[in-house]
């Protein structure tokens, strides 16, 4: 018999619309009770039909994973795969199905889970191990191997609100990536921090996996990271399991079925399911070019349309542009540019982005949105949020036309030396 | 705990196996609860040091209050109302109902917030859910210690010396806690469901701060005395002023027994509904 360590069997998990992104209030409850009185002295209309107001965020989802092994989990954004993770890490119920877990759980659906600004980064290593499921022991075992790994050991009585955004990041990883569970659950955590440190995260996780023995879970937009992690991929679709097998040829298929319209404008204001809205600033929309094409070595226009729920200081505004396969092109950043925005609780607007000369080759890209505030906490973060078509220009050279494919196409001086 | 319902012979390596299914959370959860109480200090200690570290004046806010509220509530109940102190210094019969009433306070409002102010975790990581009301039950008994040992002397200096009866004040805090517990599980749960609690909850200890007795005895008003003890903490603040403040008061037996059958119902139901409402938390919070 082969040694599974997850064993998920015809799993699905409905939600109630409208039950997380608005809250239930007494009046609400009481009209409706009212109303529905007589209806529920009469006890007519059965349980399992799927009533109106209902959705399946999954239905059966089988599927089994060997120790030891790597699992991507792909799809689109409102596919279920947050649902399956939540599920998977115990935050959530199933409505049907069961999963057999061999093994301690440790998930990672967010990095710094926990961390708390007011505190130095040494309390918050005990803060976040414990939440993340540590004992005392252990934490202190590790404890010097986690600053070391995060490289703060200057900074460790300072309260992390001081942090840089890179620092937090790194100390946040670190303490999970310490973590000495069976089974690791991994979502998109990779998707923040600095280049040099998502290599270096990859790497530790591919040694949990290979080395160690240790099974993974890893759910990205990254399709590039999922091939070289994984071994094996799931991808989910409208809430089922759409294809299951050997990582590159699941990844192959997925992007060969991207055929989703490019366009130019986008209403992001129901974009990703429930939980944006609990969030301080919602990105509600985006316009490309006001409508016209986007093209080559062009003028490139991007607004990005928002509306702050609270109040909010320092925001920064950023857009990635990002290959069909999810690895990241081009990464725009209004905070590196030295532009940064307060507003006020309820105040909707527009920022926009403009670049004079378009280096992206023809052909489509996924758009990544977000944006952060000045304590570097995450506001609104969009990943794979739509495609865009950059299309071949009257300043772009005949050959790049006939050459697809090939990301930013700069142009340089080409010197014969002898 | 291996899952008999399953067939398949459990793997070599020494683990268990763990079903998650509909309605199953239920069966590792007290257990689950045991194996989280490092993330239960963990937490309390987290919100005690954050409130002193972010208010200036620190530690002196768990005095301060107190204080004050013992100054206005002698005035206004002891001169202005002259209601009958029965031979102990007033100031003192207000400090002793106030312990048990800052306790109950301090845990139910902090338990009612905790859920809500630790949304975060809730979405993104499991942990038995008790756990949060309980390290502000934690947060309110660290508060209540502070301003016991402060209290003491305080008791001393009015000529009051401790007595044996003090080695019971235990107990009586147990039932503090626990009445507290009880009620900030409802108020901790509604909470979450029903977003209105948020503003009930200081109008419901505004009342509750009046129909205590902290600022009066309840042996002097016969007529109303049976009816409040309908409030379970009636009883813990007549049991803590008999611990605290000698011979002059009677122990006021029923309405103890009241206290512990109020505090019983609480806690059950309190548990109840919390256990109820808990495996949906996530998905509405």
């Amino acid at each position: 018999m082969s040694d599974q360590v997850i064993a998920v069997e015809g799993l699905a998990k409905r939600y109630r619309l409208g039950l997380a992104a608005r809250h239930d209030t007494l009046r609400d409850t009481l009209s409706h009770g009212l109303r529905n009185l007589p209806r529920l002295l009469r006890r007519s209309g059965s349980e399992a039909a799927a009533r109106p107001g209902e959705f399946w965020a999954l239905r059966d989802v089988s599927f089994q994973v060997e120790r030891g092994q790597a699992l991507g989990i792909i799809g689109r954004n409102g596919a279920g795969k947050s649902t399956l993770l939540k599920i998977l890490s115990r935050i959530t119920e199933p409505t049907e199905g069961r999963v057999t877990l061999r093994g301690r759980v440790a998930s990672l659906l967010e990095v710094g889970t926990g961390f708390h600004p007011e505190l130095s980064g040494r309390e918050n290593i005990l803060l976040n191990g414990a939440i993340l499921g540590m004992s005392r022991a252990e934490i202190r075992r590790k404890f010097d191997e986690i600053v070391a790994f995060a490289e703060v050991e200057k900074f460790l009585d300072t309260p992390v609100k001081h942090y840089s955004s890179g620092m937090y990041v790194r100390l946040a990883f670190a303490v999970a990536a310490h973590l000495e569970p069976e089974i690791l659950i991994v979502d998109e955590v990779l998707a923040v921090g600095d280049y040099a440190f998502q290599r270096k995260c990859l790497g530790k996780m591919s040694a949990v996996a290979a080395g160690e023995g240790r099974t993974v879970l890893f759910v990205s937009h990254n399709l590039g990271s999922v091939t070289a992690l994984c071994s094996r991929a799931l991808w989910l679709a409208e809430g089922r399991v759409r294809a299951y097998g050997a990582a590159a040829a699941v990844a192959a298929d997925y992007v060969r079925s991207q055929t989703e319209q490019a366009r130019t404008d986008f209403d992001f204001r129901a974009w990703g399911g429930t939980e944006r809205h609990a969030g301080r600033l919602l990105i509600t929309g985006l316009q490309v070019n006001g409508g016209a094409p986007v093209m080559h070595r062009e003028a490139f226009r991007a607004r990005i349309g928002f509306r702050a729920q609270t109040a909010v200081e320092g925001v920064a505004f950023g857009i990635g542009l990002c290959s069909l396969e999810g690895t990241r092109l081009a990464t725009l950043d209004s905070d590196l540019d030295g532009r940064r925005w307060s507003y006020p609780a309820g105040h909707e607007g527009w920022i926009e982005l403009e670049l004079a000369d378009l280096p992206l080759s023809p052909g489509r890209y996924s758009l990544d949105l977000g944006a952060r505030s000045g304590d570097v906490t995450s506001l609104d973060y969009l990943p794979a949020c739509g495609l865009v078509e950059v299309q071949p220009g009257p300043r772009t050279p005949a050959g790049a036309v006939q050459i697809p494919g090939g990301g930013l196409r700069l142009s340089g001086e080409w010197i014969e030396r002898s | 705990m291996t899952d008999l319902s399953n067939p398949m012979p459990v793997p070599a390596a020494p683990t268990e196996a763990l079903v998650i299914e509909a309605g199953r959370a239920d069966r590792h959860y007290w257990r689950d609860l045991w194996r989280y109480r490092e993330l239960l200090g963990f937490l309390a200690w987290r919100d005690i040091k954050i409130r002193y570290k972010q208010a200036a004046l620190g530690v002196a806010w768990a005095v301060i209050q107190p204080t004050v509220q013992t100054i206005l509530l002698t005035f206004v109940f002891g001169k202005l109302a002259k209601m009958p102190d029965g031979g102990v210094p007033y100031p003192l019969l207000v400090l002793a109902g106030l312990l048990p009433w800052q306790l109950f306070s301090s845990a139910f409002s902090g338990a009612g917030n905790s859920l809500v102010g630790n949304a975060n975790l809730i979405s993104k990581v499991y942990f038995p859910r008790l756990v949060v009301p309980l390290a502000a039950l934690a947060v309110a008994l660290v508060d209540l210690l502070v301003l016991l040992a402060l209290a003491l002397p305080v008791t001393a200096l009015y000529g009051v010396p401790p007595t044996w009866r003090l080695l019971l004040l235990p107990a009586f805090i147990v039932l503090a806690l626990l009445i507290a517990l009880g009620a900030g599980l409802w108020i901790t749960a509604l909470t979450v469901k029903f977003r209105d609690f948020r503003f009930i909850t200081p109008f419901l200890l505004q009342i509750g701060l009046f129909v205590t007795p902290i600022g009066y005895r309840t042996d002097f008003l016969p007529n109303w005395r049976d009816l409040l003890a309908l409030n379970p903490l009636t009883g813990v603040v007549n049991a803590f002023r008999w611990c605290l403040l000698g011979g002059e008061l009677d122990f006021y037996g029923s309405g103890l027994v009241m206290s512990l059958l109020l505090a019983a119902v609480l806690l059950g139901t309190g548990l109840w509904y919390f256990r109820g409402t808990e495996r949906k938390f996530a998905d509405i919070i």
